[in-house]
């Protein structure tokens, strides 16, 4: 952990150092050559990114890997996960260790323009919320003063917890911890009041407890955190394909297309927006330096937006998270994606 | 013979076969070649990292830092910038270390000293503390200690009560934190004066034993003037020191002074883990004064307690402590674990939270790396200082 993170931090100045400076495209060039793409993802949080006891990495994040790996290679098997702290994760990237970094990471001004790295879209809208243990009898986070309060470091849910107490005149005890699993640990061992994180983050950790129900998350929402992926500054090729990724999974639940029926509509569907995203007419993966069928692979390989959600944090998942601001537009919710054309 | 006037001196040789001239020469060229390879190195990454659109410099440091801090030593909240998380990191990294290298001392002492008994119990349990202790990572020590102990502890609404002043929960070790009056100066006072006093009655007690061969028991005198100086200054004055009681508010305890588990934790492994080398230097050392010495201070008189105290530690000092510099740097160096269990010192406060709201790496690093580079240089010249000291000794 410890160790980890100060290898990347040598690895960075390292890279600092004596690297030339890179150049646009250097990274999809990298990755061609290697023949994967290697994707930063956590040390395991159900729903995002988790591996079984093969090795299997499963979630909504590690799906944003796989889907660039389609696209890129045509096989969404060509992605290896290097696991990493929250407080890792820059470093990781920074340092051209990993070359995208899809962690359930808030996208906000500071990571935009002081640490050169690009945020490539929202794959989930989450907001900060409270996880309580029942006997304490709290129903609001308002009533939470004096409390010890286990945090992850190195998360911006540190800040958000500072100006929440602040704004409301209320103390607190930050105990912070380095990674999600010693945090959910020493809350259950009674060592702080409240746990407090992204609210998927609380339904995730919460069935790691051992009693999940002894346990509850507080309605308030403290914070807005888009979490989204993550590419280098300075090449703006593979920043593309990132964002075109996830736009894709976006545009084919707007349009219907499943992994299931992708391949019935490619060959029977005369909707142009359907045939263009396929790859059929219109300007197929010109513009990204990817092949034409390269959000088909998506699609077919790893699956639509809705699919991906259900499947590791919704109704199909053990956290059965309702969809809410990761609706699409067109039901409700604020997930849009620019139109493939 | 030659005709020029070269012939009323020897001929010199040219410059570069003059063994002393070739050496500054190269020595000039090598100084030359580093330095430039660390200008190369120093220019090269700030031009990559203004490429890459990664912030540099150290204005960082006054910026607000905005997040919380578990344990501080100075005054800490939110408001607070960057570069005095960098303080408060550093004196619990401080303080963690010097707790843990006193604690070691003392068991490693103990327990190495123990190791050489002729009980054959405690000998026995000596070396099974030793070859449990450090074989066993430290890592998985600190997070045994911390993840074993928290959950005997009770919830703060059912603390253990010591006479309403100390508390024991899961949040802590609680008890009452002095509050001093401005006359708490005079006691302040008579301590000093107390301690100058005890060291001029060592010294003269010492004198008078090598004069006259009489032995004085300083042990009880000192102790008397240490505890009846300040006492007879602290009622003379009318007690200027009052107690702030911790109380239950809420979910938790207010006021008074805390003992974190984390500290407690931290703590413990480090001086457990570092103990048990401690105390197989102390055994090597204690070995290595020759046995003679022992059978003639036995024929001397001496009993095994004074032996070891006045012939067998003096000499064995000597090896002791060169090895054991080494393990208070160990020590230090190891308290950078802390993030695992919460506890903030520096890595985790400054090399971790920091980093991380900040992003500026190299920076960062290169501060914490200077810190442990500072405190084990001067760890080093203090135990250097001390070794020369105790090997004056020899005579």
């Amino acid at each position: 952990m410890n160790h980890k993170r100060l290898v990347s931090a040598t690895a960075l100045i390292a890279a600092m150092t004596f690297s030339a400076a890179s150049h646009a495209g250097a990274t999809l060039d990298a990755v061609n050559k290697k023949g994967h793409v290697q994707c930063g993802v956590t040390t395991g949080l159900a729903g995002f990114s988790q591996s079984n006891d093969k090795g299997e990495w499963t979630g909504i994040d590690v799906d944003m890997c796989r889907a660039v790996a389609a696209a890129v290679f045509g096989d969404a098997t060509k992605v290896k996960f290097t696991p990493l702290t929250a407080k890792e994760r820059f470093t990781a990237l920074q340092s051209g260790e990993i070359d995208m970094l899809s962690r359930n990471t808030t996208w906000t001004l500071t990571r935009d323009t002081n640490l050169g790295l690009n945020f490539a879209g929202v794959n989930y809208y989450d907001g900060q919320g409270f996880l309580v243990s029942k006997n304490l009898g709290v129903k609001s986070a308002t009533e939470l003063d004096g409390a010890a309060v286990c945090i992850q470091a190195g998360t911006t849910t540190e800040l958000n917890l500072a100006d929440y107490f602040r704004r409301h005149g209320m103390k607190y005890t930050p105990i912070t911890f380095d990674r999600s699993e010693e945090t959910i640990k020493a809350f259950e061992a009674g060592r702080c009041d409240v746990l407090t994180s992204d609210q998927s983050q609380l339904y995730a950790l919460r069935i790691q407890l051992a009693k999940p129900d002894s346990a509850t998350v507080l309605p308030e929402v403290v914070s807005k955190e888009p979490l989204g992926p993550v590419v280098r500054n300075g090449d703006e090729d593979w920043f593309k394909i990132v964002r075109w990724s996830l736009n894709a999974m976006l545009n084919a639940e707007e349009l219907g297309i499943t992994s299931a029926n992708i391949d019935e509509l490619k060959g029977s569907s005369t909707d142009p927006n359907i045939r263009r995203l396929i790859g059929l007419e219109g300007i197929k993966g010109q513009g990204l330096g990817l092949s034409d069928d390269w959000a088909y692979n998506i699609v077919k390989q790893v699956g639509n937006y809705s699919e991906v959600f259900e499947r590791n944090v919704g109704k199909g998942s053990a956290l059965g998270i309702a969809r809410g601001l990761n609706a699409l537009w067109t039901d409700g919710g604020i997930q849009y994606a620019a139109p493939i054309r | 013979m030659p005709m020029d006037n070269q012939d009323d001196m020897p001929s010199r040789p040219p410059f570069w076969n003059d063994p002393d001239k070739r050496a500054l020469i190269f020595q000039v060229i090598v100084l030359a070649a580093v330095f430039a390879f660390f200008a190369y190195i120093f220019s090269n990454t700030l031009h990559n990292l203004e490429k890459r659109g990664i912030s540099t410099g150290f204005e960082f440091l006054n910026n607000e830092a905005g997040f919380g801090i578990l344990m501080s030593l100075i005054p800490y909240d939110e408001t607070y910038t960057f570069g005095r998380t960098f303080l408060v990191g550093l004196l619990n990294t401080i303080l963690v270390s010097f707790l843990g290298i006193i604690l070691a001392t003392i068991i490693g002492f103990i327990v190495g000293v123990a190791r050489l008994s002729n009980n054959w119990l405690v000998a026995k349990i000596a070396s099974v503390y030793i070859e449990t202790f450090r074989n066993i990572p430290l890592l998985l020590q600190i997070l045994f200690w911390y993840f074993a102990m928290l959950p005997l502890l009770p919830h703060p609404r059912q603390s253990v009560n010591l006479g309403d002043a100390f508390f024991l929960n899961s949040r802590g070790f609680y008890m009452p934190a002095p509050v001093f009056e401005s006359a708490f100066l005079w006691v302040l006072a008579a301590i000093i004066i107390a301690i100058i006093a005890v060291v001029i009655l060592v010294r003269w007690a010492h004198k008078r034993q090598e004069r006259t061969g009489q032995p004085f028991h300083t042990f009880w005198a000192s102790l008397a003037i240490l505890v009846a100086l300040p006492l007879i200054a602290y009622v003379a004055t009318g007690m200027p020191l009052s107690w702030n009681l911790p109380e239950l508010k809420g979910f938790n305890f207010r006021g008074g002074m805390t003992i974190i588990p984390e500290l407690a934790a931290l703590l413990l492994a480090l001086s457990i883990y570092t103990a048990s080398f401690i105390a197989e230097i102390v055994r090597s050392g204690i070995q290595a004064v020759s046995h003679g010495q022992t059978e003639a201070a036995y024929a001397l008189g001496l009993r095994p307690g004074k032996t070891l105290q006045l012939v067998i530690i003096p000499q064995a000092m000597r090896v002791i402590i060169p090895q054991l510099t080494s393990q208070y740097l160990n020590l230090t160096k190891n308290s950078s674990l802390a993030a695992a269990v919460g506890y903030p010192d520096l890595v985790a406060v400054f090399a971790g939270t920091t980093l991380n709201q900040t992003g500026q790496a190299v920076e960062i690093i290169f501060m914490t790396m200077m810190v442990y580079l500072t405190i084990s240089l001067l760890i080093s010249l203090f135990m250097n200082w001390y070794n020369k000291k105790m090997a004056l000794v020899e005579r």
